[in-house]
């Protein structure tokens, strides 16, 4: 198991990883060397954290299966945590909200046992009709919809869409194509790529951006960094597809155009949700970035969607 | 004996419940008396709040923390008495005792003589969920008494929320918690409970999220 989870193409990867982790951390030092006078504290924690993220993820993906579904659960319990924290939730509905949590581990067993439709149709069917059901059972009707609503939403995005990053990672076990390696090795070009494209719209917004894309939601996107980040991580997609994924250069480069765009999307709508709540951020479990959601907000679009790109295309 | 189950009691249970399940932020923890005798005054809000507090100290200071507890709830039967007074550790306080002529607050005199760190929660109840109760004037005449003890205000935020009044099973929310100054006793008995209301109020803005600036992703 060990040895297949850890294949060269992976390592390299990794490895490219930690290379531009260190770069960070030298550039950082350097800036603030040169210029003491501007706080470099945020930028510095940001990237501290950075390496705490790579350095986990680098060991859930070279551990076992099991163990990576594991971690992932843990993810998706921090980000519905996260999310129903800052979500009005009421008092009524104590019992509902545990039973809420429970539907993480189950929703993560399934692909443990690769039950491919039962993982599909979870949350969207099952816990769909049953967290109404619990509700109406404890009979307040005073924002039953919006509590049924917000609940049901919290649980698509954080349970749900989360899931589909461990789905990829078991993808050949659900459906018997392929090599286990080759889950791993996708994930990981899912995860870089999400992550990167954030970076780079974040690069090219600072550096060429003028015309601002969602000004209401997020004033800080710019047509540039959109198109900037979206162009390079289709560019990226084209160049890795070859080295960890069984795409052909065609289909590389639209899964990191769809990836870039997609992940711009996850972005403004976590962004629209905060602003909705009214919160900055999504809570202070990263220090430097904000919450986990504020992390993951745009893996909640590419995860499924890169998903069904690779199960439709490919497995 | 009793040291050893309450340093279990917070080991297994007060930390994992609040620091895994729940997941806590803490403002200004050097704030925290760390030697006795010290009073810590805290909202009060759900049975969580003090394991709450317990986790906020080192295992070892654990013995010397002592929260005062209403006696009629805590002692009603003797399992429940037990391990509230041998496994958590409380001092009982009888309520409304002062009309019958014994000092409720006795215990809490013998902690702090014997220099403990005493919790006490001035709202003397629960309340609702996330709101702040009157101010008992019980924490008024205990600092008469003592007057040159720090007092460490603690807001906490979000435990009425995971586990509240009438509820049995905690469920999951990050909590905020907020350490104050230490207070000085006034001697005007209402304009120090409304000075001990007012730095609660404080230290809730502290706990609550940032909104967002124009800067914001």
């Amino acid at each position: 198991m060990f040895k297949l989870l850890l294949p060269p193409p992976l390592l390299w990867a990794l490895g490219g990883v930690f290379v531009l982790l260190v770069l960070a951390s030298v550039a950082i030092r350097v800036l603030e060397a040169r210029k003491p006078e501007k706080n470099w504290l945020e930028l510095k924690l940001r990237i501290k954290t950075w390496w705490w993220i790579v350095g986990c993820f680098s060991l859930t993906l070279l551990g076992s299966i099991p163990l990576a579904l594991v971690v992932f659960a843990l993810i998706s319990f921090l980000a519905l945590k996260e999310y129903l924290t800052l979500c009005a939730t009421r008092t009524a509905d104590h019992v509902v909200l545990f039973w809420a949590y429970l539907s993480i581990p189950l929703q993560y067993y399934w692909l443990g046992i690769h039950w491919y439709g039962m993982f599909i149709i979870f949350i969207p069917v099952y816990i769909f009709l049953f967290v109404p059901m619990r509700m109406v059972l404890i009979g307040e009707t005073q924002g039953f919809l919006k509590a049924a609503a917000s609940l049901q939403w919290g649980l698509m995005i954080s349970v749900f869409c989360l899931s589909h990053m461990a789905a990829v990672l078991t993808l050949p076990q659900l459906t018997g194509i392929g090599v286990p390696a080759q889950g791993a090795m996708m994930l990981f070009y899912l995860v870089a790529l999400t992550q990167l494209n954030d970076v780079a719209q974040y690069l090219w917004g600072k550096s060429f951006g003028k015309r601002k894309i969602a000004p209401k939601v997020s004033p800080n996107k710019t047509l540039a960094g959109l198109l900037g980040g979206v162009l390079t991580t289709g560019l990226l997609g084209w160049l890795l597809g070859p080295l960890l994924t069984p795409f052909s250069p065609q289909h590389a480069a639209l899964a990191g155009l769809l990836i870039g765009s997609m992940g711009f999307i996850g972005d403004i709508v976590i962004s629209a949700v905060k602003r909705d709540i009214g919160v900055k951020d999504s809570g202070r479990l990263l220090p430097g970035h904000g919450g986990i959601l504020d992390r993951l907000d745009s893996l909640t679009y590419t995860a499924p969607l890169f998903f069904h790109y690779v199960h439709y295309l490919y497995f | 004996m009793n040291k050893l189950l309450r340093i279990l009691f917070v080991m297994l249970l007060a930390r994992p419940v609040v620091r895994l399940w729940l997941g806590m932020t803490v403002r200004h923890q050097e704030r925290l008396p760390t030697a006795g005798p010290a009073i810590v005054i805290a909202n009060h809000n759900s049975h969580l709040d003090i394991l709450a507090l317990y986790s906020l100290f080192p295992l070892g200071l654990i013995p010397r923390v002592r929260p005062a507890a209403a006696a009629d709830y805590f002692l009603k039967n003797s399992w429940m008495a037990w391990f509230a007074t041998n496994v958590v550790g409380i001092i009982p306080v009888v309520r409304g005792g002062a009309g019958a002529g014994r000092d409720p607050l006795a215990g809490c005199r013998q902690a702090l003589e014997a220099g403990e760190i005493l919790v006490l929660f001035p709202e003397g109840t629960r309340g609702e969920p996330e709101a702040l109760s009157e101010i008992k004037s019980g924490i008024w005449y205990l600092l008469r008494d003592f007057p040159d003890i720090p007092v460490a205000p603690v807001y906490l935020h979000g435990l009425g929320r995971a586990m509240g009044r009438g509820q049995w099973l905690p469920v999951p929310f990050f909590v905020d918690v907020a350490i104050g100054r230490s207070l000085c006793w006034q001697e005007n008995k209402d304009s120090f409970r409304a000075h001990i209301r007012d730095t609660f109020l404080q230290l809730k803005q502290k706990t609550l999220p940032a909104e967002p600036g124009p800067d914001s992703h």
